[in-house]
């Protein structure tokens, strides 16, 4: 079981990759469904030995909202942008995956220091979530369109969700419906937001909004 | 009853969404406002039976604090709201700035989100499990969101899409330490519900401590993002500018010390857990740096609403510093929390009524508000003194206490920090607030009841409280202090 | 040394060849066409090592010197690389190194001979040469070095040998991860699509070629051998990774014989459904492949 677990980290790591690398909006789009997808399995793969109604319902309202729902939401959102021409980032493509491939490291050392329960211990788990994490930091920070943000803060919800259904189960039910319905309202009032956006500015280039500064001149 | 103030708020405002008719719908907010008020004034004087849903949900000090003081400001607010729709519905809506023409959002939109607000704010302060409190949290954030954007501009868009992000960034940090908080529960003691406040107390010695430490790292950063604490506060100044005042006034009085509320539960736990330096350190440090960073861009700034903003950044530095020297600076942060509240709230409201009767945001177009605005021009100076730590204000006894705190014990650079920076913001800010309240009059224009009294209700509190703290209040704070650590 | 290895080093350098035929005739099949005949490269090599060579005025002996020398350092490197579970004529611990370094000498000799016929077109295939081998090699090194030590060894035939269908199931994820790895770098170093056509001359789309331009007779004879050989090499490694059979020797010959062609029918079907990428894609595509074999080995060492 455990050599499953870590193929599906390890596709979760590539997705991160390829996210970090992609040039196009709406593979980044599909990558995010891609990661959904992969978070239910692993949301079933991690509690394998006793699986509960709780798990099942939690993977499949997980993976119904973050690989169906928040796709067409985003779809719907940029529709009307001209977001097929990507625009260069601050942090060019292929300096994004070498500065994948360090916060990798970092990951990989910051959770050797916490000492890990022994039924998950030589897991990837925790590294691969703090990479997440940080990549969704990296792609928020580096990027100029306002998708791609909001793409980055969906990675690393995902990465802080990895880390929860493997580490931190014994939850109520509701929390974790609660935390889903957040992140669902979140990522909606988001869409709503990037369409008055490319309305009202016709792009989606969040660095060009920079009306509002403090430089006293 | 915990439950029905949770509920009649949210009720209230999915209903408002619905309702056609405008005067309908201020009504039910007032009428809301009202009865959140009263079944608070229950809850503090008189004795509230605790622990629904297995303890999650509780009333203790700290939260019926936050608690009075989100209800005082709302009711104040909605009161001021009433009448600012209206006004806001008459008048043209030529952006002040730019002079391009622009739409209001629908009414019904911000009165629903606003009383969505308010009854995610009650959950934040009565929520005793660290995962309803996150809940909470994120709601204010989701709530707030259309608030901040109720103008549509596109300078309101640029600040309503830099809060949702940086925020809603910042609360899933917190979730991570949310769940680094269940790892360092599980790890030893196998707890069953491993967020719960109480639990977590009383465990606190068999908690895990690399990961509690983590944890707190986590939520401090996380919450501390949502709370306006400085490297993370970028969000504030330009939410601030552009919402409307009303919403400025509760994000700054009640939103921030509710987000403050998730760092003090945190800091509970580290304290029961031995773990009280560390936290202390961090708190006292970030404290110090949103004081900087608010010194920074106060002096010569030239729009007044983000003085205000940054006003808040300096305020929730030093409720930070002063639960993190502890013991009487805990008592001082706590009565500064009410303090700071009130002011601010009557600061913004009153700097709504100055940009409604001067139509301009810059400090510098604004001259003799106290001839033209004769209340509100008192009441801005009062409240710029009041907000400086001016005596006989309330705000000066807080902060003279924490500054005491600081000195006994033996942190003179931490002191000698904590006094400078204040008073460069003093200066700062007299030298702005000042030039707007003096000078002749340049325009005439009416002041309408609404705008004066919710703001000089609030000003009251802050006057007495600079001279007398009613002892029950005073128990109130030291019971707070005990319970958070140090005494 | 073996018998047994030095067959396998005699069916290597004869069956060579063959392979690039297999490929030329999956593309042909693929496009519609009859194709060549399979062993058209054989009779190619008969053709150019009976004609003379002509050698342009303003080259050196260096020009004279690639071929041989990429030859010689090609064989050597076949001659570090296992067949199935025997071990390799040259081998020992830390051959991995060697290996690389002798594709190292190859790609150093061509393009010095390439520049040296002092045609710009040359150089500029040179340049590029170079550019998508340094970022291929860190891959090929790492990835190869993600098996010492799932494997316990350092030698090319201690790592082969000791894939197992049970190494498999324990360490499927960072396997896999290093087959991906060397299938980009085995389409890299052949010059195959996505990286390069090698079936065109065009300056836009081509890099390998335009080095051995000027080439003619028995040195173009021994260049076409020596890629021939480099396909031979580089195929065995991934074979051997893929098929971890042990059975009897016989058998295994057989099997990775086997492995070999389908591999190369394999290659044939990449290179007939895509396309080539935009060459500024390619330094990305080989970083990709780079981050692969940094995780393999991240994931190896765990």
């Amino acid at each position: 079981m455990n050599a499953w677990n870590d193929s599906v980290l390890v596709f979760l790591v590539l997705t991160n990759f390829i996210l970090l690398g992609s040039r196009r909006p709406a593979a980044r789009i599909r990558l995010t469904a891609i990661q959904g997808l992969l978070l239910g399995i692993l949301t079933i793969l991690v509690h394998a030995d006793d699986v509960r109604l709780r798990t099942l319902l939690l993977a499949l309202g997980s993976t119904f909202v973050k690989a169906g729902v928040f796709p067409w939401l985003l779809r719907r959102a940029v529709r009307e942008t001209d977001v097929r021409r990507g625009v260069e980032p601050f942090v060019g493509y292929t300096l994004s995956v070498l500065m994948g491939m360090a916060l990798l490291g970092l990951s990989i050392w910051m959770s050797s220091r916490l000492p890990l329960p022994p039924s998950q211990a030589g897991s990837l788990v925790v590294p691969v979530s703090f990479f997440s994490v940080f990549a969704g930091l990296l792609l928020v920070v580096s990027r100029k369109t306002a998708l791609s943000q909001v793409l980055g803060y969906l990675v690393l919800e995902n990465g802080v969700y990895t880390f929860g259904i493997a580490l931190a189960y014994e939850q109520q039910l509701m929390v974790e419906l609660g935390i889903l319905l957040d992140l669902l309202v979140g990522v909606f009032v988001m869409g709503i937001i990037i369409f008055h956006i490319s309305r009202e500015f016709d792009h989606i280039e969040v660095h060009r909004l920079a009306t509002l500064k403090d430089d006293h001149s | 009853m915990l439950i029905a103030l949770i509920l009649v708020p949210a009720a209230a405002g999915l209903l408002a969404f619905f309702i056609r008719r405008d005067d309908l719908r201020r009504a039910l907010l007032l009428a809301t406002a009202i009865a959140h008020t009263a079944m608070t004034a229950i809850a503090v004087f008189g004795r509230v039976p605790v622990a629904p849903m297995e303890g999650w949900l509780a009333m203790d000090a700290v939260g019926l604090l936050f608690l009075a003081i989100t209800s005082t400001l709302f009711l104040c607010a909605a009161l001021y709201a009433v009448g600012y729709l209206a006004r806001e519905i008459r008048d043209e809506h030529r952006d002040i700035e730019e002079g391009l023409l622009f739409a209001n959002a629908p009414e019904a939109v911000f009165t629903g989100c606003l009383l969505l607000f308010l009854s995610t704010m009650t959950l934040v302060t009565v929520s005793q499990h660290f995962g309803l409190l996150w809940v909470g949290v994120e709601g204010t954030t989701l709530a707030t969101a259309p608030l901040i954007y109720f103008h549509h501009h596109h300078r309101s868009l640029e600040a309503a899409w830099k809060y949702l992000l940086i925020c809603s960034i910042g609360i899933a940090i917190a979730l991570l330490g949310n769940f680094f908080l269940a790892v360092a529960a599980t790890r030893e003691s196998g707890m069953p519900d491993p967020l719960v406040v109480q639990a977590l107390l009383q465990h606190a010695a068999r908690l895990n401590v690399p990961w509690l430490q983590a944890a707190f790292l986590c939520l401090l950063v996380g919450y501390g993002t949502k709370m306006g604490l400085a490297p993370m506060h970028t969000w504030l100044p330009d939410a601030h500018s552009e919402a409307p005042s009303v919403v400025s006034a509760l994000l700054s009085g009640a939103l921030l010390n509710c987000a403050f509320l998730g760092i003090l539960r945190v800091q509970q736990v580290m304290e029961a857990a031995g773990q009280a330096l560390f936290g202390r350190q961090l708190l006292v440090g970030f404290g110090l740096v949103s004081l900087g960073f608010a010194a920074a861009f106060i002096l010569r700034q030239p729009d007044y609403k983000r003085m205000l903003a940054y006003s808040s950044v300096e305020h929730m530095g030093i409720l930070a510093l002063g639960v993190g020297l502890a013991g009487a600076g805990t008592f001082g942060a706590m009565l500064h929390s009410i303090n700071h509240s009130l002011s601010k709230a009557m600061l913004f409201l009153v700097a709504g009524n100055i940009l409604a009767a001067y139509r301009t945001k810059s400090a510098s177009e604004v001259h003799g508000v106290t001839r033209t605005l004769p209340v509100s021009g008192t009441l801005w100076v009062a409240g710029f003194l009041a907000i400086t730590g001016s005596p006989p204000f309330g705000t000066f006894l807080s902060e003279f206490t924490i500054l005491r705190a600081a000195l006994d014990q033996h942190r003179p650079g931490v002191a000698i920090m904590y006094l400078g920076l204040l008073g460069l913001i003093f200066v700062g800010m007299a030298s702005i607030t000042l030039k707007m309240a003096q000078g002749p009059a340049s325009k005439h224009a009416k002041e309408p009841l609404f705008s004066i009294l919710p703001p000089a209700v609030l000003a009251i509190p802050v006057l007495v409280l600079g001279v007398y703290i009613p002892p029950p209040l005073s128990r109130a704070l030291q019971e707070i202090a005990h319970t958070l650590g140090g005494s | 040394m073996n018998v047994a290895a030095f067959l396998h080093i005699a069916v290597a350098m004869i069956l060579a060849p063959f392979l690039l035929g297999v490929i030329n005739r999956t593309k042909a099949i693929f496009a519609g066409r009859t194709g060549q005949p399979l062993l058209q490269v054989y009779y190619d090599l008969l053709k150019l090592l009976r004609k003379g060579a002509v050698y342009s005025r303003t080259t050196t002996w260096v020009f004279r010197a690639g071929p041989i020398v990429g030859l010689a350092a090609l064989l050597t490197a076949l001659l570090l690389v296992p067949f199935g579970a025997q071990r390799a004529p040259l081998a020992f611990e830390g051959d991995v190194i060697l290996f690389a370094g002798l594709f190292a000498v190859l790609r150093f000799f061509t393009v010095i001979a390439a520049l040296d016929t002092g045609s710009a077109f040359e150089g500029m295939g040179a340049s590029r040469e170079v550019q998508f081998s340094a970022l291929a090699e860190p891959a090929l090194l790492l990835g190869l070095a993600a098996l010492a030590p799932l494997t316990g060894s350092f030698s090319l035939s201690g790592m082969l040998a000791g894939i197992t269908a049970h190494t498999w199931l324990r360490t499927g994820p960072a396997l896999a991860l290093v087959v991906a790895v060397l299938l980009v770098v085995f389409l890299t170093e052949n010059a195959r699509i996505p990286v390069d056509d090698p079936n065109t001359h065009l300056e836009l789309t081509m890099i390998h070629e335009v080095m051995v331009l000027d080439h003619s007779g028995p040195d173009l004879a021994f260049i076409l051998y020596g890629s021939a050989l480099k396909l031979w090499t580089l195929g065995v490694l991934l074979v051997g990774i893929l098929l971890p059979v042990q059975t009897g020797p016989w058998l295994d010959v057989v099997l990775r014989l086997a492995g070999m062609i389908v591999l190369a029918v394999v290659t044939g079907i990449i290179e007939s459904t895509m396309a080539r990428l935009r060459l500024t894609h390619v330094p990305q595509f080989l970083a990709g492949a780079g981050v692969l074999s940094v995780l393999a080995l991240l994931l190896a060492l765990r």
